[in-house]
């Protein structure tokens, strides 16, 4: 239980922060989350548009997660999912004939791999040179977004295009929608079947980090690394592997983008979905099934913060963006809630 | 490529500067007392944003200087209230006013100017003159006379180093943190103001683009020292400089200029920072009862 | 005089200070003694304002005083000398002493008065500190000094020394012993915190003896012995000695060759150790602490880089210097480490996690060795069975070990490595803040296992603990072994210089002490 209260807290207290910068700057703050909340429950578009953007969500945040696991900050998702987002369409674009049973694990395979090396970068960086992850990562989005931005605009791009986009992936590489499989969903919504793989990805994390030796070996690194070293962990190899899961999980993004929404990589198509990624981490206490929830409701944050940015006078889609800050913000002075009752907090812990 | 290293390649270096080591200093006030400093990115864009949106309202710079040095000092302020009175995750609590500053001047520009992250042109008569390169250059001397010739730089280093020893000694060790974080939020908050109204002539989305970042890197390669890190800055600042330069001259994609700042950054924490060592109690809240 | 009236701290649940009563007199030396944890560094603490009391009051010179803070307590003439010393390593001598009440003004720190008037306090007290110095190149009894310097320079009247003595070697205690006569001589009150009797007995005009939080005895130290404070303190009449036969040593398990260490900077924190260990005998390492006892356990437990070490460690001949901690744990070598919290425990995790530390990937933590997925029956059983042998308390398998008191944390940490079993066992402070009974289980357990026919190689601070529970004892000086010495015969102060690094005439073979023979 106790695990809800805070995270539930944080989120109303946002929210209450949220709602006077609304005020503020002279909109209803209740009338603004009456629309963001029911522009992001209505069926099938609200339901479908949120659960669309819970997927990206739902890879970062845990790929946010394992990271914090092993005592890392991954700032970087960012830049692994542009990163892996055009390895993606590379794939796609260059292996167009093969057969679908080949391109799409190929193109997943370029996802997964691809972010797990750019995210691998700053493991081998503070493994070998103890340079900090949290500045390493936040340069190597800048680095890997500028980099898939040149090889998209000098060679990738279709002659004459004004976007800057690559061409299409082979038809091969496209993976089905919601509207394939559940009767009378729109196809038009894109979400797709890489949400079940989203599932799949939390399953799998929990069973990596709970029920596996390597997990233990992880959380026993992020907990305590000088008592893991002397329970004959190697250090350096975890914050290596951890930082390139974590880069793997950022990268399957491109799955849900690439090879199921766009058909193609856009250069500038994520909405923040990294740093997002930290806000739904830390909400969802660093465990996937928290994450799942925290990402579905910020999925519907984003689902609804494109209507309120057209329906409201005043308010934008940034709110989105403030609601998340304020998010982790209050998430991370959990301590203010106990208020006076700190020690009997405490107490509360080291009794359960 | 020789045209390129000219005098204005010198000036141009300095005014690019500025802004890094203002914010490296702020760094260095937050970092010395203990205090982890991820939000100088959110201080500077916080100041940027209120030099230029009230420098827009009033017509006059100063006042949005004066306007700017508040609003990094409230930023700063909530990190110090969430890291030193309620032991938030120091880094964390820095990432989310990163976002955060992200977030707020989209939302008011949105409001008050009806644009998505900008506020409008400042005219050129009312823009900030050389004032705040002057500041930064003078404020390394003087950090480094007040961290070391002064009873407050005094207890500053002693409690970023060990903080239970101040405390026993009768320094209130919290008070120091506090001072340091409004001192930080201040100097950042002038770099981000000369960002929007001294180098440019107004406020864009996301216009320190990693500033506040390559200012921690050059605090960390400068040792956490006032004198390094102003080298460091100056390192960061003609990289910066350069590749400006040589963009539109060299026959280079664009892309891989504007990387210069990062990669470097990123070689620097790489090559120098197993020599740097951070004050001890820096990131570990100050409880006595644990 | 400093008197503390029904002082009560608690800390969550647990009552450090219970009606805390205590009365010193000025001009005399007060020591207050009693078992870890048993309150006395709370009380004292509270005296200073580091602490506040929940209840109770705090009186100076006959005066109800509010000490909230240091600074309170300072401008009071109280100064305490922390246990662990709270200096700024990286900080000037002067800088220390001066900090909080700095010489000069606001805007200028006037360091030459500041090096003046610590010059001629030294002078005054025969102390001999250089102000100019840096604290991380001071030994450890200097750096006492500047702690006292630091309360006289503040002007204490009062002077509260917190287990002064954990750290010196006996002639140092002696040394620092006459420095306080001499302030008492000069009119000061001293209160010092110990749980040594020897030196209570050597130094305090008066005693006051603390059990679970609560004073149990006030007395006059001309008027006590050993005996009746050792039964105020512990609550019932205890065994001063470990209770051991003879041993019977086996073969050689581990052999090391001029095994040197290359610390940072190049720094030499080992040189040149050369021991044997054999089957079924304890050898001790005494030494004042920092001279290289935790860098030797941690080399010989494979958790030193291969890369700062030379010479050779064997484990039945065969060479594992270069052998990572996981490979060397399976040929039998278990390691209590000397600080349980940082070193040998994941406090956030639960009994079970921690059961298995170091051995997770073998059976039981895994169904077969080398496998991947956590056996979680197997762990279960492995802390019930633990819990239960070493009588770790309370008996849950699903706590967190943060939950666990100094002495169960400690029990599951030796029973944990006792599980494997061990040839060797490294072990390092093995009773550190642990309360009497555990202490005794602790010594018990070591024993049973020398017995059984495990090599013991046993590093404790406490000289007292060496001498009792080793068969050989080895004295380490700053990285080298001095001599090997028969505890039986050898008495505290030929130790004690012997940890100096004064070399006796009578220590036979300082040079080859463990070679091959």
């Amino acid at each position: 239980m106790r695990s809800l209260v805070y995270p539930l807290l944080a989120v109303i207290a946002a929210f209450v922060a949220g709602g006077l910068l609304i005020w503020l700057i002279g909109d209803d703050p209740i009338a603004t989350y009456a629309l963001l909340i029911s522009s992001a429950l209505s069926w099938p578009d609200g339901i479908g548009y949120t659960l669309f953007y819970a997927t990206p969500l739902i890879f970062t945040g845990l790929a946010v997660a394992l990271a914090l696991r092993a005592g890392l900050l991954n700032i970087g998702a960012e830049g692994q999912l542009y990163v892996a987002a055009f390895a993606t369409a590379w794939a796609g674009i260059t292996f167009a004939n093969l057969s679908p049973w080949l391109l799409i694990p190929l193109a997943s395979l370029a996802a997964i791999a691809s972010g797990a090396v750019w995210g691998g970068i700053p493991g081998v960086l503070k493994a070998k040179f103890g340079a900090h992850e949290v500045i390493t990562t936040i340069m190597l989005n800048f680095i890997g977004i500028a980099l898939v931005s040149y090889f998209t605009q000098y060679h990738y791009k279709a002659a004459g295009d004004p976007i800057q986009q690559t061409i299409s992936i082979g038809e091969a590489a496209h993976i089905a929608r919601a509207g394939k499989i559940v009767p009378g969903f729109p196809e038009r919504i894109p979400l797709n079947v890489s949400f079940l793989l989203a599932l799949v990805a939390c399953l799998l994390v929990w069973i990596f980090l709970w029920k596996t030796r390597w997990g233990y070996e992880l959380r026993a690194t992020g907990t305590n690394p000088s008592a893991a070293e002397y329970g004959g962990i190697s250090i350096r190899k975890q914050i290596v592997v951890a930082m390139a899961i974590s880069g793997g999980l950022a990268g399957m993004v491109a799955i849900n983008e690439v090879l199921g929404y766009r058909y193609r990589f856009y250069d500038g198509f994520s909405v923040g979905y990294g740093f997002t990624g930290i806000a739904v981490a830390l909400l969802g206490r660093n465990h996937p099934l928290g994450v799942l929830l925290a990402a579905i409701l910020f999925g519907a944050l984003l689902r609804g913060g494109l209507f309120v940015d057209i329906f409201t006078d005043n308010v934008s889609k940034d709110l989105v963006l403030v609601l998340q800050a304020l998010v982790i913000f209050f998430v991370a002075c959990e301590q203010a809630f106990r208020g006076p009752f700190s020690k009997l907090g405490l107490l509360r812990r080291s009794k359960v | 490529m020789e045209e390129i290293f000219t005098l204005s390649l010198i000036f141009s270096t300095i005014r690019l500067t500025t802004p890094l080591l203002l914010a490296a200093l702020g760094g260095l006030y937050s970092e010395r007392s203990g205090i982890i400093n991820i939000a100088l990115e959110g201080i500077m864009l916080a100041g940027a944003f209120t030099a230029a949106t009230i420098t827009h309202f009033s017509g006059n710079p100063w006042i949005g200087l004066a306007a700017a040095v508040l609003a990094g000092a409230l930023v700063a302020g909530m990190h110090a209230v969430a890291t030193i009175r309620f032991h938030a995750d120091q880094v964390v609590s820095g990432m989310a006013i990163n976002i955060l500053f992200l977030g707020v001047p989209a939302l008011l520009s949105g409001a008050l100017f009806e644009s998505t992250g900008s506020t409008p042109q400042i005219p050129k008569d009312q823009l900030l003159p050389n004032v705040p390169i002057i500041i930064a250059f003078a404020l390394v001397p003087i950090t480094a006379y007040v961290l070391y010739r002064t009873p407050w730089g005094l207890r500053l280093r002693a409690v970023g180093e060990n903080p239970e020893a101040a405390d026993t000694a009768g320094v209130r060790v919290q008070a120091i943190r506090y001072g340091a974080l409004l001192v930080c939020g201040a100097l950042a908050a002038i770099g981000g103001a000369y960002l929007s109204t001294g180098q440019s002539s107004l406020f864009t989305r996301n216009m320190t683009a990693g500033r506040g970042f390559i200012a921690l890197a050059a605090l960390i390669f400068g040792k956490w020292r006032p004198v390094p890190t102003m080298l460091a800055c100056l390192l960061f600042g003609f990289a910066e400089a350069v590749s400006i330069q040589m963009q539109g001259v060299a026959p280079i994609p664009v892309q891989f200029i504007q990387m210069v700042p990062y990669v470097l950054t990123v070689v620097v924490l790489v090559g120098f920072i197993g020599t740097s060592r951070a004050p001890r109690a820096l990131g570990v809240p100050y409880q006595k009862e644990s | 005089m400093l008197e503390l009236r029904n002082i009560t701290r608690r800390f969550g649940h647990v009552v450090a200070n219970d009606e805390v009563s205590l009365s010193v007199s000025t001009g005399t030396i007060h020591a207050i003694v009693g078992e870890n944890g048993a309150g006395k560094s709370t009380a004292m603490r509270i005296a200073y304002g580091f602490y506040t009391a929940d209840s109770g009051e705090i009186l100076v010179d006959g005066e109800v005083r509010r000490i909230e803070t240091p600074h309170d307590a300072i401008a009071l003439g109280i100064g305490m000398v922390h246990q662990h010393f709270m200096l700024v390593d990286t900080m000037t001598v002067a800088e220390n002493i001066v900090l909080g009440e700095e010489p000069g003004s606001r805007a200028s720190l006037d360091l030459k008065a500041a090096n003046d008037s610590i010059r001629r306090l030294s002078r005054e007290l025969n102390l001999s500190v250089d102000p100019e110095a840096l604290i991380e190149q001071l030994s450890v009894g200097q750096q006492q000094r500047v702690e006292l310097l630091k309360a006289l320079y503040r002007k204490a009247r009062i002077l509260i020394l917190d287990e002064p003595t954990a750290v010196l070697t006996p002639q140092e205690t002696e040394e620092l012993f006459t420095i306080l006569r001499t302030m008492k001589g000069e009119g000061k009150t001293i209160v010092i915190i110990t749980h040594k009797l020897a030196e209570v007995l050597a130094i305090s005009d008066d005693v006051t003896v603390m059990r679970d939080g609560k004073v149990v005895g006030r007395l006059r130290t001309a008027e006590t012995d050993a005996p009746e404070l050792a039964r105020l303190m512990v609550g019932r009449e205890v065994l001063l000695r470990v209770a051991k036969g003879p041993a019977t040593p086996g073969e050689v398990v581990l052999r090391v060759a001029g095994l040197s260490l290359e610390g940072r900077g190049g720094r030499r924190r080992l040189s040149d150790i050369s021991l044997e260990l054999r089957r079924g005998e304890i050898v001790g390492v005494a030494g004042v602490e920092g001279n290289g006892q935790t860098e030797l356990i941690e080399a010989l437990a494979g958790l030193v880089p291969r890369s700062t070490l030379s010479g050779s460690i064997e484990i039945d001949g065969r060479d594992v210097i270069g052998m990572p901690a996981r490979e060397r744990r399976r040929l039998g070598i278990a390691h209590v480490p000397e600080d349980r919290q940082k070193r040998g425990l994941l406090l956030e995790f639960d009994l079970i996690e921690n059961s298995v530390l170091g051995d997770q990937s073998r059976v039981p933590a895994v169904r077969r060795d080398g496998g991947i997925f956590l056996d979680s029956d197997g762990m279960r059983r492995r802390a019930e069975m633990l819990v239960e042998q070493f009588d770790v308390r309370p008996a849950n398998p699903d706590l967190p070990a943060r939950a666990l008191s100094g002495g169960n944390q400690q029990k599951l940490v030796i029973g944990r490595e006792l599980m494997l079993p061990p040839r060797v066992l490294l072990v390092a402070q093995p009773t550190r803040g642990v309360d009497i009974g555990a202490i005794e289980f602790i010594h018990r357990k070591l024993i049973e296992l020398r017995d059984a026919g495990c090599a013991i190689l046993l590093v404790s601070a406490e000289l007292d603990e060496v001498t009792a529970l080793s068969d050989r004892l080895l004295v380490i000086h700053d990285g080298r072994l001095a001599a090997e010495v028969d505890p039986a015969s050898t008495s505290a102060e030929e130790i004690g210089l012997l940890m100096t690094g004064q070399k006796l005439e009578m220590s036979a073979g300082t040079k080859d002490s463990g070679a091959p023979t």
